[in-house]
C-alpha cells in the first residue's frame, strides 16, 4: 500500500534539492500557494494510520533534533500506547549555533504544520501543540499567521495550539517540554519518557520541526522519492547551519553523505583559513581541518571521528581564533545553562568551567588537562538529561583536537587577541514556567 | 532473578550514605554524588543493596529488576 497514492493532482515530484527550502524566500507563502505546491495531506482519524508509519519506515527518516532516532519506531511506540496521543512540535531550538528550525518556522510554517498533522494522522493523535521559544518573536508571529490562515480557509481536523516555551537551553529537551506543558518547570525529568506518558499522561510524540517537514514530503511524494538522494543507510536531505570562517553563513540543505569539504567551499570558507570544524553543536565534536576535508555530512561517516551530525551545526574555526578559549567559553556557557537539578551537573560543570577558564587564561596548574579529562569521565550518564554528557564530550574533543594549543596555555599563554567565534547568547533572563 | 541499582539524579542530594553502605557498587564522584555500577546484582550482594536503598534519606536509590 502506498501513501502517495491518494494524491489528487499530477504535479511532478521535485527532482533536485532544495526540498524543504524550495519555497523559502523573502515573500510569505500563503496557504493557497503552499497547498498548490505541496498537495493535500491525509485527514486525521481516530486510530493510527499504519500505512503512514510504514511509509516513514521505508523512507528511513531519522529525527533531526540531534538524536537521529528512527521516526517510525517512535511513532509505533506512541501509537501502541493507551489513549489518543498528543503530537508536540519541538521548535525550541536552544542550540546557539543552529538556525534551521527558526528558518522553517518563519519561512515554511505551513510545511511544518502539514508535517505535524501527518504525524497526528499516523499515530491517531487528538491534538497538536506547536512549541516555539517564547523569545523568538519572528517564529511565533509567522506560526500564528499560518495558523490564522488555516482557521480561515482550511480548518484542521484536530486542534492545533501554538505555545511559547521558556527560553532555556535545556527546555527544548523533550521531557522538559512535556513537564512544562503539564504545568511544571521547563526542566528535564527522569523516565517515564513522553512516548509512554507525556502531556496529560497521554502517549506523546515529540518531533523536531525539520523532522516533521520531511514527514510531510515523504507522505506527499513517497518513500522512494525521499530515498532518491542521500545514502542507503541515511537517506534524504538534511538541513545544516554553517557559520564561523565562511563568507556565506546560513542554513543549507544538502544530501546526507555530502562532502564536508564541498559544504565549506560552497559556503565560502577560505582555503587554509579553517583550522578545525565543530560538528553537532555544543554537544558535538571538533574535526581537524584534515579530518573535515575527508569527512561527509553523515552520522555513519562522522562516527569514524567519534562525531555525529547532531542537529546539523557546522562551525568553521578560523586561524585567528583559539580552540582553547572557545572551549572555555562554551563550557562556561553550558555550566550556566544547567537546570540546577542534578548535583553532578551543577557542581561538575562548574568545576569544568572554572578549570577550562584557568587554562584559557594561562593560569592553570600543569596537570589541569588531566584533571579535566578525569572530571569529564565522571560526568557521563550522570544527569536526567544529556547536558553533563554533552559538556564532557565537547571538552574532551577540544582537549584532543587543540592539544598543542592546550600545552601552550599550560605554559602560560593566554591568547588575549583571539577572535571569538562560537555564538553564545547572553545568559537568559527567563522564568522556568 | 537479578536486580540493578539505579539512582534518580534529580532526587539525589549527595548525602553519600549509599556509598557507605554499599561500597562494592557505589562510589562517589569528586563532588560527592554517587556513581552507581548498574551491572546486575547477584544474590550474594542483594542484602547490601537493599540496605543501601533503605538508608537513602531522600529515597533516590532504587532496585530495579534487571
Amino acid at each position: 500500500m502506498s501513501v502517495a497514492a491518494p494524491i489528487v493532482d499530477k504535479a511532478p515530484a521535485p527532482e533536485r534539492l532544495p526540498r524543504l527550502l524550495a519555497d523559502v524566500g523573502a515573500a510569505w507563502v500563503t496557504l493557497d500557494e503552499h497547498r498548490r505546491r505541496a498537495g493535500p495531506i491525509p485527514p486525521t482519524t481516530r486510530g493510527p494510520r499504519v500505512d503512514i508509519i510504514d511509509a516513514v519506515a521505508r523512507a528511513g527518516l531519522r529525527g533531526k533534533g540531534g538524536g537521529a532516532f528512527p521516526t517510525a519506531r517512535k511513532m509505533e511506540a506512541v501509537a501502541a500506547g493507551p489513549g489518543r496521543p498528543i503530537v508536540v512540535v519541538n521548535g525550541a531550538e536552544g542550540e546557539p549555533a543552529s538556525g534551521k528550525d527558526k528558518l522553517l518556522l518563519t519561512r515554511a510554517p505551513h510545511l511544518v504544520i502539514d508535517g505535524a498533522l501527518v504525524a497526528a494522522a499516523a499515530v491517531g493523535g487528538r491534538e497538536v501543540i506547536v512549541c516555539v521559544d517564547r523569545q523568538t518573536d519572528s517564529a511565533l508571529e509567522s506560526m500564528q499567521r499560518a495558523l490564522s490562515e488555516r482557521a480561515a480557509s482550511e480548518p484542521t481536523s484536530i486542534p492545533v495550539r501554538l505555545v511559547g516555551v521558556p527560553s532555556h537551553y535545556v527546555s527544548g529537551e523533550e521531557t522538559a517540554l512535556v513537564r512544562w506543558l503539564n504545568g511544571g518547570d521547563a526542566k528535564p525529568t527522569t523516565p517515564p519518557r513522553p512516548f509512554e506518558r507525556g502531556v496529560g499522561r497521554r502517549p506523546t510524540l515529540v518531533d523536531n520541526v525539520e523532522t516533521l517537514a520531511h514527514l510531510a514530503q515523504i507522505v506527499r511524494w513517497g518513500p522512494a522519492w525521499f530515498r532518491s538522494t542521500g545514502t542507503r543507510s541515511e537517506p534524504g536531505s538534511t538541513l545544516i547551519t554553517v557559520s564561523g570562517a565562511v563568507a556565506r553563513p546560513g542554513v543549507y540543505e544538502v544530501p546526507l553523505g555530502a562532502s564536508m569539504q564541498r559544504v565549506l567551499t560552497r559556503t565560502g570558507a577560505l582555503e587554509g583559513d579553517v583550522v578545525a570544524v565543530l560538528v553537532g553543536g555544543y554537544f558535538g565534536t571538533w574535526l581537524t581541518a584534515e579530518q573535515a576535508a575527508a569527512a561527509r555530512v553523515s552520522c555513519d561517516d562522522l562516527a569514524r571521528y567519534g562525531a555525529g551530525l547532531g542537529c546539523g551545526v557546522i562551525v568553521a574555526l578560523p586561524r585567528d581564533a583559539c580552540g582553547v578559549v572557545e572551549a572555555a567559553r562554551v563550557v562556561s556557557w553550558l555550566a550556566a545553562s544547567t537546570a540546577g537539578q542534578c548535583g553532578s551537573c551543577v557542581h561538575g560543570l562548574a568545576s569544568l568551567a572554572d578549570a577550562a577558564g584557568a587554562v584559557a587564561r594561562g593560569r592553570a596548574p600543569r596537570d589541569a588537562a588531566m584533571q579535566l579529562v578525569r572530571w569529564a569521565g565522571q560526568l557521563e550518564g550522570r544527569g536526567a538529561c544529556r547536558l553533563p554528557d554533552g559538556a564532557a564530550r565537547f571538552l574532551r574533543s577540544s582537549l584532543a583536537t587543540f592539544h598543542r594549543e592546550v600545552d601552550r596555555h599550560l605554559r602560560g599563554a593566554d591568547c588575549p587577541d583571539h577572535r571569538k567565534v562560537l555564538p553564545l547568547p547572553n545568559p537568559v533572563r527567563d522564568a522556568w514556567r | 532473578m537479578s536486580f540493578r541499582l539505579r539512582v534518580d539524579p534529580i532526587v539525589c542530594d549527595g548525602r553519600g550514605v549509599c556509598a557507605e553502605f554499599f561500597p562494592e557498587r557505589v562510589s562517589l564522584d569528586d563532588w560527592g554524588y554517587p556513581v552507581v555500577d548498574d551491572t546486575p546484582i547477584g544474590p550474594d550482594l542483594l542484602q547490601h543493596a537493599r540496605r543501601a536503598v533503605a538508608a537513602c534519606p531522600v529515597l533516590a536509590l532504587k532496585l530495579e529488576e534487571a
